[in-house]
């Protein structure tokens, strides 16, 4: 099972507990898992990635084993650690202000 | 025993406000939707439980909340606002085309007549519709291709559209008000629209009496007479007796004519109220003092509401969905501001007290009538 943490806002929408665990068929990226992610939690359509270009949303972040994956290829492949459920992805809200 | 139920968008969530008839004593609701931009709450005029919430962030966008027990319990609903078409352009600041984008939905207006149907506006500026409750949205597209619409520009907060108004007594006309583009009136349900902007006369552009490119505020109608509307413009207080075919200026008196809300007294659709702000820059009122203005006359004639609001060292913000009116016998008047403080008059505006001082700047504030 693939691990997600969620930032705490979209688990307060989604009323999630906790981290999320889903099942991906095939190669494990951002874009499958998110696929995954949604399909199980609908109102999170839209709030991570823009519902009509699926790009990730500019303050949204994502980092997998002390790396930001932000701005890879949402369909490269997860390190090893997500795939095998040892490592979570993190999907965070960044830090904007002052 | 009739109450009223008020409902207040913040910068970090929504709040309810009950109280009786009297108006005096109030329950204040937790925080809904904590943490996230509640730009507007309103109720269906057909069903009092049913509430839809406009709830968004910088972060993780545009969300639809709706309740059907009165804002006790809350469902996201559908949240997919997509443009028809290919989109094309607008016009940005600097005069460049720009992509319109979807950012948020400033203001949600409940069907007169099915608890189902929801008109939205949006940033960049749109018009959407539900029929099936939240669910789903499609958008009334000719709004957004007129002509003009590739001229249209962003106001300061964005180009939005920010008040719709459906006519009471013709299910096919609307109303609906866009900054910085101006006043648009739909005949046939949003099949076509036309610009309705002459007598607007903005200082500042190149052409003052242009088709498009005045910043409206705020527009507001009375259901008795829906062809005679009242307009708080950028600076302005304007009005038309002939459905938005003309405008003239009634700022008469008031110590500015710059401001966002306005709003009719729900049993004398000739009394209005405005509350003047600084401008162009300051954006607080004038000499530190919180004033509601009334006309009694339709506008021309002003005079100041004082007894109970902050007469020095007041620097706050009325925005323009911020403020609104009740129908009780006694017509109960509410506004909220930048300071996070919601005011209540329950006389129409002669004496005024706070619900609450210290909530998040308060953006909306909406007010139902309950039997």
């Amino acid at each position: 099972m693939i691990r997600v943490v969620l930032p705490a806002p979209l688990r307060t929408l989604a009323q999630i507990h906790g981290e999320v665990e889903v099942h991906v068929e095939g190669q494990v990226t951002q874009r499958s898992v998110l696929d995954a992610v949604e399909a199980r939690y609908p109102v999170l359509r839209g709030t991570i990635r823009d519902q009509f270009s699926q790009q990730r949303r500019a303050f949204v972040r994502f980092f997998a084993c002390q790396e930001d994956l932000s701005n890879e290829s949402p369909d490269a492949p997860l390190p090893d650690e997500v795939v095998t459920g040892v490592e979570p992805l993190l999907v965070v809200g960044a830090m904007a202000g002052g | 025993m009739s109450g009223v139920r008020v409902l207040v968008g913040t910068r970090k969530g929504a709040f309810v406000l009950t109280s009786d008839e009297k108006r005096e004593k109030w329950d204040v609701s937790e925080p809904l939707f904590a943490g996230w931009e509640i730009y507007h709450l309103k109720g269906s005029p057909v069903d009092p439980q049913r509430l839809y919430a406009s709830q968004s962030s910088g972060w993780f966008g545009q969300v639809i909340q709706r309740s059907n027990d009165g804002g006790k319990t809350w469902e996201p609903m559908g949240n997919q606002f997509t443009y028809d078409g290919t989109p094309g352009t607008h016009l940005w600041y600097d005069g460049t085309p720009r992509p319109w984008e979807f950012k948020r939905i400033w203001h949600l207006e409940p069907s007169r007549t099915d608890p189902d149907t929801v008109y939205a506006g949006a940033e960049d500026a749109s018009l959407f519709r539900t029929s099936d409750g939240g669910q789903t949205w499609q958008e009334l597209s000719a709004l957004r291709q007129h002509d003009s619409g590739v001229f249209w520009q962003p106001g300061a907060g964005g180009m939005c559209l920010h008040t719709i108004v459906l006519d009471p007594s013709d299910p096919q006309r609307i109303f609906v008000a866009i900054s910085a583009a101006g006043v648009f009136r739909t005949d046939d349900a949003g099949q076509t629209w036309r610009p309705m902007n002459q007598g607007l006369n903005t200082e500042g552009i190149p052409d003052p009496q242009a088709e498009v490119g005045h910043c409206v505020h705020r527009i507001a109608m009375h259901d008795s007479r829906p062809g005679v509307l009242f307009m708080q413009k950028h600076w302005d207080v304007m009005r038309s007796d002939d459905g938005a075919e003309s405008w003239q200026e009634v700022s008469g008196n008031l110590p500015t004519d710059f401001g966002f809300a306005i709003d009719v007294h729900a049993h004398d659709p000739e009394t209005i109220y405005v509350v003047p702000i600084k401008s162009d820059s300051e954006h607080f009122p004038p000499d530190g003092k919180l004033r509601v203005y009334r006309s009694r006359t339709g506008g021309n004639e002003w005079e100041p509401l004082t007894n109970g609001l902050p007469q020095r060292d007041c620097y706050v913000n009325v925005l323009r969905d911020a403020m609104a009116i009740d129908t009780l016998d006694s017509c109960g008047v509410y506004f909220g501001t930048t300071g996070g403080q919601v005011y209540v008059s329950a006389d129409g505006g002669d004496r005024w007290t706070s619900i609450v001082r210290d909530l998040p700047a308060v953006v909306s504030v909406e007010v139902q009538t309950l039997p």
